[in-house]
């Protein structure tokens, strides 16, 4: 098998790093289908907890009870939060995902900037989501018939607001994105090393496969 | 011949020793070793033997778990229906059927209830209770399938249609020809249709006769009601009713499986006895109680639709309704002779038998479907007078069992044993079944055990026990007198249901359970897992009453009130929204003289988020469960300040969920 890889990749090594950026895309795009983010509330009344799933592209779960329970503090509706944002996520996600498999077809050295979209989206979706949550926190309804002091929901971990206890979870659509940051760094990576090593007439080394300036040669 | 005299003696001796507090006896058992020390500690302290302990485990729910069947039982006069939990006999709700029920806000100013209410009228007249007897829960192929509940009322002739997605009644509907009822609701085995069979004799289509014109002009009438499950709703002109002689029909049950396609019911007036007790003449009590034998009444209603479809028939009162000539003549209807003014009469579960109980004779007669088949094959020989053909009890019997005093009604286990209530012996009576149940070698037909009960038992419920596959395990004993079992709470003394394991090789008393509402008289029971209720209405602004959604549904930001004039009249509507912790509007406005329409919807999502609705003043109150729209009518005919408030403790600022309604003078 590892032989069989060895001739495959010998034929041309960039299908390494071509084969990371074009699962690097699927991934990133089957993200959208899973949530990245979910508040979880637990309190005596709700046996089971209430919880609150976000995709880049809309909430689910118990939208409606959460928001019921935030209006006694003034807090904003839930589904009013990142509407610019989920209107353009499934395009930027769209857009990171067919500058990841552009990467795949061009060696140029200047293409590197594509995998940047694609390497930042997590780290773009967790900074939003502080946003948004700082802002609920802070902006509520001086007329609310409780009132609390401004504070910020936790992106991540346990927290307590009132008598619910607080759980906030990154979530496989979140992972599959990060995964999908991974393999476009790792395949930058390697699209480096091939070229570095193709320049240098060194062997191209891929993990444990060595391939020789021979089997490139044979391979030409 | 009977000996009468003694069964009278025995009657009256038994009443003697139960109107006297008979002490039931006392176990002379002391719990046994081998349990942790705690428990027998607990047990001496409260002076509990051993059978109470493992009564009190067989029983025991803990909080958060689970019953394992449901019993729906009649409430009785209070014209509701129990839901009560099986084992641990904790009630889980009382619905409200022909009685309006302020809870629920079932009667109480809520449009569609109102009209489901309005449906049980008698000739226009209001009836406001009922008394609720058989419980008929619906059938697939004569398993229950959770999906809906009948009840009748006996002393208004009416039928209710519960639907179980929400517990809650949807119809009611009155019998245009009978002034009572009694053999119903039972239904058949697709329920196709839900039979009502008739109780005392009245001329047909409400008309008055003299009494002496009793065997000419009285009748009885069975309906048999059509149910369009997919409606949910019993329909009138799909229904029909034969026509009986005045005997007086009492019980009935559907046959099943081998006997599907008939019913029967029995009787105890064959007599025409018509009383007059005040004039020197036999009391109904006596004189219905004459002949050595009333009539089984065997119904054929497969051969009753040919003869709707062939027009036989004539409508009386909007009714479709086959003459008793008809149906004599036309093989709907055959008597089999049946020992003295029987009560139950029950078909066993594979429909190849049918148990009638002896009441005033200490059998029950077991009738052969087959038997029963072959004496109409061969042509009976005899007709009563009004015609109707009496196939003799020779030719139908399979056995009588000997029982005991005041045989009633009969259930049935999964292991071949039937279940009888004994009303004068206060007992349960355990007896095997023979043919195709017998198969563990044990004698057929026989009595094989007697647990005492508290006292004077009615009607008999046993899991699933009355369908195709009774579950064994449970029975309840529904007693009519409680006499020393619970606490005095003044002369009028609640129901006792006595909840009895019979998994074993003998029964086993469990619980008892005091009824305080009323005197219910049959009960059902389910395994709940056929049960699959909403736990939210599916959508917000839900009817209740229609299963759709409400078109006066209003979702938050639509919140409106108009004022318009329709025949020179102001009316004012109101389209409002109830949540934690307010209703939207809060304030409403209106003029005295106003028409007022007000529909509200409860826009909750969360499961128990129910709130209410109580217009202090004006008689108003109906419950929104989540997602449900009600309407409630009125005239604002006085002037003032009035008060609504969610009178369901919603959450922690449920005292603040309230409004004003400013009548101006």
């Amino acid at each position: 098998m590892s032989e069989r890889l060895r001739a495959w990749l010998a034929e041309d090594p960039f299908r390494f790093p071509r084969a990371l950026f074009t699962i690097a895309s699927w991934l990133v795009l089957l993200s959208v289908l899973f949530p990245y983010w979910s508040l979880t509330l637990m309190a005596p009344q709700y046996p089971g907890g209430l919880r609150v799933a976000v995709y880049v592209t809309h909430l689910s779960g118990d939208v409606t009870e959460v928001d019921n329970l935030n209006h006694y503090v003034g807090m904003k509706k839930l589904n009013q939060a990142a509407q610019v944002e989920k209107f353009l996520a499934p395009l930027a996600i769209g857009a990171a995902a067919l500058l990841a498999s552009t990467l795949a077809y061009t060696r140029r050295r200047w293409a590197a900037v594509l995998a940047l979209p694609a390497m930042l989206f997590p780290a773009i979706f967790l900074g939003d989501m502080y946003f948004w949550l700082y802002r609920y926190g802070h902006e509520l309804d001086p007329n609310a018939p409780l009132r609390i002091p401004p504070f910020t929901p936790p992106v991540f971990g346990v927290g307590t607001v009132g008598q619910f206890k607080t759980v906030a979870e990154l979530q496989a659509g979140f992972w599959l994105a990060v995964a999908a940051a991974l393999l476009v760094a790792l395949g930058l990576h390697y699209r480096r090393v091939i070229r570095q090593a193709i320049e240098q007439k060194i062997p191209i080394r891929i993990g444990p496969i060595v391939i020789s300036l021979e089997a490139q040669r044979d391979a030409d | 011949m009977k000996n009468s005299l003694t069964i009278v003696v025995l009657v009256v001796l038994s009443l003697f020793v139960v109107g006297c507090g008979g002490q039931a006896p006392k176990t002379a058992q002391t719990p046994q070793a081998g349990l942790p020390t705690e428990v027998l500690q607990i047990a001496q302290a409260r002076g509990l033997t051993h059978d109470d302990i493992t009564a009190a485990l067989k029983t025991y729910v803990p909080s958060g778990k689970y019953d394992e069947y449901i019993l729906f039982a009649s409430g009785g006069h209070s014209g509701q229906v129990l839901v009560i939990g099986i084992p641990s006999m904790r009630l889980l709700k009382v619905i409200g059927v022909f009685t309006p029920e302020p809870w629920q806000g079932y009667g109480y100013g809520e449009k569609e209830t109102m009209e489901v209410l309005a449906g049980g009228a008698a000739n226009g007249k209001p009836i406001l209770w009922g008394d609720t007897h058989h419980p008929a829960l619906s059938e697939t192929n004569g398993e229950y399938d959770g999906q809906f509940l009948f009840i009748n009322d006996k002393a208004n002739a009416r039928l209710a249609v519960i639907d179980l997605r929400d517990f809650e009644t949807k119809q009611i509907l009155k019998n245009p020809n009978a002034i009572s009822d009694h053999g119903g609701g039972f239904v058949t085995p697709n329920t196709e249709y839900v039979v009502e069979g008739p109780q005392y004799a009245v001329p047909l289509g409400w008309q008055y006769a003299s009494l002496d014109e009793y065997r000419e002009k009285y009748r009885g009438v069975i309906t048999f009601w059509a149910f369009d499950r997919a409606q949910g709703r019993v329909d009138p002109a799909r229904s029909f009713q034969i026509e009986l002689p005045p005997y007086w029909q009492d019980l009935c049950d559907a046959g099943k499986k081998v006997s599907e396609g008939w019913v029967f019911c029995n009787s105890f007036n064959s007599e025409m006895a018509t009383g007059g007790i005040e004039e020197g003449k036999p009391p109904f009590e006596a004189g219905t109680a004459k002949n050595e034998m009333d009539f089984l009444h065997i119904i054929n209603w497969k051969k009753a639709e040919e003869l709707l479809q062939n027009g036989q028939y004539e409508t009386i009162s909007g009714m479709r309704v086959i003459r008793l000539e008809t149906a004599a003549q036309s093989g709907v209807l055959f008597f089999a002779p049946e020992p003295k003014s029987p009560h139950g009469v029950d078909v066993t579960p594979g429909g190849e038998y049918i148990v009638v109980g002896g009441k005033l004779d200490p059998h029950v007669t077991v009738y052969s479907f087959e038997k029963i088949q072959k004496a109409i094959a061969a042509g009976p020989t005899e007709r009563d007078a009004y015609g109707v053909p009496i196939l003799r009890l020779e030719d139908v019997v399979e056995a009588q069992v000997e029982l005991g005093l005041g045989p009633l009604h009969t259930v049935y286990d999964d292991k071949g044993f039937a279940y009888t209530s004994m009303f004068l012996d206060s007992a349960v009576a355990k007896w095997t079944l023979g043919g195709p149940y017998r198969t563990d070698g044990k004698e057929p037909w026989k009595l094989v055990e007697k647990l005492p009960v508290h006292y004077n038992i009615g009607h008999i419920a046993a899991a699933e026990g009355d369908t195709v596959s009774p579950d064994g395990k449970y029975v309840v004993a529904l007693n009519k007198w409680s006499v020393d079992r619970f606490v005095p709470v003044g002369p009028l003394h609640p129901q006792n249901f006595q909840l009895i394991d019979i998994s074993g090789e003998k029964m086993q008393l469990l619980y008892d359970m005091p009824i305080g509402i009323g005197e219910p008289h049959y009960a059902q029971m389910i395994k709940v897992d056929k049960l699959k209720p909403f736990e939210v209405y599916p959508e917000v602004g839900w009817n209740a009453v229609k299963m759709a959604k409400d078109p006066n549904a209003t979702e938050p930001g639509r919140e409106r009130v108009e004022v318009r004039y329709e025949n020179g009249r102001r009316v004012v509507e109101i389209w409002m929204t109830a949540v934690r912790s307010h209703f939207y509007p809060e304030r409403i406005t209106v003029k005295k003289g106003d028409h007022v329409i007000w529909h509200i919807t409860n826009i909750e999502r969360a499961r128990d988020a129910s709130h209410a609705f109580a217009l202090g003043g004006y008689n108003i109150h109906m419950s929104l469960e989540p997602g449900e729209t009600g309407t409630v009518e009125f005239d604002a005919d006085q002037s003032g300040t009035f008060v609504f408030y969610c009178t369901e403790f919603c959450s922690a600022l449920h005292l603040e969920m309230v409004g004003y309604f400013l009548v101006e003078p």
